[in-house]
């Protein structure tokens, strides 16, 4: 019956990844062992999620800061999203992982207490104060990897987030509201409050070099 | 629209997730105030200094490693009933309680090399992205492939569908302040479907689009200026490849999943048409 309904509601999805999943678990069902079964439940998840590793590293570098902490997260997230995969009828497997690699890296944070998650902070834009640098001198900047790096790093974790999502992965509003767990009409005041604060650090930092 | 608003909307008018009425009010508002035009230009400035400043943290290999492993060992222990392979499975899924389960398994000079290799793992990649930023080639790179992706999505290859470069020459040429070639490639396998518009780099492109069996080849053309690179390049990104190759006039930028070969025969082809000079 499980199988049944499985297999309707991937042929709803209209995609064709699950359409070949769910012959492979046809074939399954009817012919191998649970082991075998298994082994092919996962090459068909490394098949589809292994190329996002580097986004899904990437990702927990810059929430965590740290190394080490990264790559644990990405081998959690990884089996969390194995054992999950059956779940997944989708066809967007980077920003799925990315979910469970941003869920899995505010375990830690909150765990270690890093970062008060509870803060509720302010959406609102304010424009004041980082007009005095010019396109130019930002532009000039921007050459300075580093400083780049640095700012990034001051931000809090929800902007460094949304950032990272935006500019290193290019994803839309719509896949960042999902993965970031925000309504969709937020990503955008988030997105400007975020630059906006990144701005003000850099024209800080520019000011105190001169 | 009034800058206020103009101000508030103008992070979803940078990153294209506007819709198309309220774009061409922005657009009209930054035409007519000077400040808010500045400020948009300030915030591009920005948005393209983290593109390209902020390091993208690739990972290791010997993470692929650990986890193609915790993997194999998830399965192994699904497919076996034994006490101990459930606490081993129990161990996996709690990592907070103890870290990386895979390693008391193994002998303990390969942990030595493993060890080995994890510090060099962690002092490259504390040092690569100083030593080796982003440069702006990847970001072009990656510009040309979201463009190419845009494209074959939003079901806008063209703006001007034809097979006939006596069609698409003409139309592109109204709508740029260059000329660009668009030679015929049938005979070689590359018939043309059409050409657009396309906006890369800070500056309006010509993409002109061939197919290749089922799949197709956007063709990014601008002319050459004091920043673009001349010599030829291959550039293989997220399953796309890229080739790259200017003449005395254009730069062109290929961009498809065609192969790496198809695409090669492609430039030939084209600089058999179009001859550099």
């Amino acid at each position: 019956m499980a199988a049944t309904l499985e297999a309707e509601y991937a042929f709803d999805a209209e995609d064709l990844e699950s359409r070949a999943k769910v012959v492979k678990f046809a074939v399954i069902q009817g012919n191998e062992t649970e082991g075998a079964a298994q082994e092919h439940e996962l090459a068909s998840f490394e098949e589809t999620m292994l190329p996002h590793m580097d986004a899904a590293h990437n990702l927990a570098r810059w929430l965590l800061r740290n190394e080490e902490d990264a790559q644990d997260v990405v081998q959690e997230a990884y089996l969390r999203a194995f054992k999950s995969f059956s779940g997944f009828h989708g066809s967007n497997g980077r920003a799925w992982l990315l979910t469970i690699v941003r869920n899995t890296s505010y375990t830690l944070l909150k765990k270690n207490r890093a970062v008060d998650l509870t803060t509720t902070f302010d959406e609102e834009i304010h424009t004041a104060g980082h007009e005095s640098v010019s396109p130019a001198t930002i532009l000039e900047h921007s050459e300075n990897a580093e400083l780049i790096k640095e700012a990034m790093d001051e931000l809090p974790v929800q902007f460094r987030e949304i950032l990272v999502l935006r500019h290193l992965e290019g994803l839309s509003y719509k896949e960042i509201a999902d993965i970031a767990q925000i309504p969709p009409g937020t990503v955008m005041s988030r997105l400007s409050r975020a630059r906006a604060e990144l701005k003000e650090y850099l024209a800080g930092r520019i000011s105190k070099d001169k | 629209m009034n800058c206020e608003e103009a101000t508030k909307l103008m992070d979803g008018y940078l990153d294209g997730e506007l819709d198309p009425m309220t774009s061409q009010k922005i657009e009209q508002h930054l035409r007519d105030c000077r400040k808010c035009e500045q400020a948009y230009e300030a915030h591009t400035a920005l948005a393209h200094a983290i593109s390209r400043g902020a390091p993208y943290y690739k990972a290791p290999a010997e993470l692929r490693q650990r986890v193609q492993s915790s993997l194999r060992d998830a399965v192994g222990v699904g497919a076996s009933r034994s006490g101990a392979a459930r606490e081993n499975h129990a161990s996996l899924t709690s990592r907070w309680a103890k870290r990386r389960p895979v390693l008391p398994e193994i002998p303990w000079n390969w942990l030595a090399l493993a060890a080995a290799i994890i510090f060099a793992a962690i002092i490259a990649s504390s040092f690569l992205p100083r030593l080796r930023p982003p440069t702006s080639d990847q970001f072009l790179a990656t510009q040309l492939i979201a463009s190419h992706v845009r494209s074959l999505m939003a079901d806008h290859l063209t703006d001007v569908a034809s097979s006939d470069q006596h069609t698409v020459k003409p139309w592109l040429d109204t709508k740029l302040d260059f000329a660009a070639p668009v030679p015929d490639l049938s005979s070689q396998g590359f018939p043309l479907i059409g050409g657009r518009l396309d906006y890369l780099d800070n500056h309006s492109v010509a993409a002109l689009v061939y197919q290749r069996r089922k799949h197709f080849i956007n063709l990014f053309i601008w002319p050459t200026t004091s920043k673009d690179s001349k010599e030829q390049k291959m550039v293989e990104r997220e399953g796309y490849h890229l080739v790259h190759w200017a003449d005395g006039d254009f730069t062109y930028w290929a961009v498809s999943d065609v192969s790496v070969g198809d695409l090669q025969n492609f430039q030939q082809s084209f600089e058999q048409q179009v001859p550099p000079h």
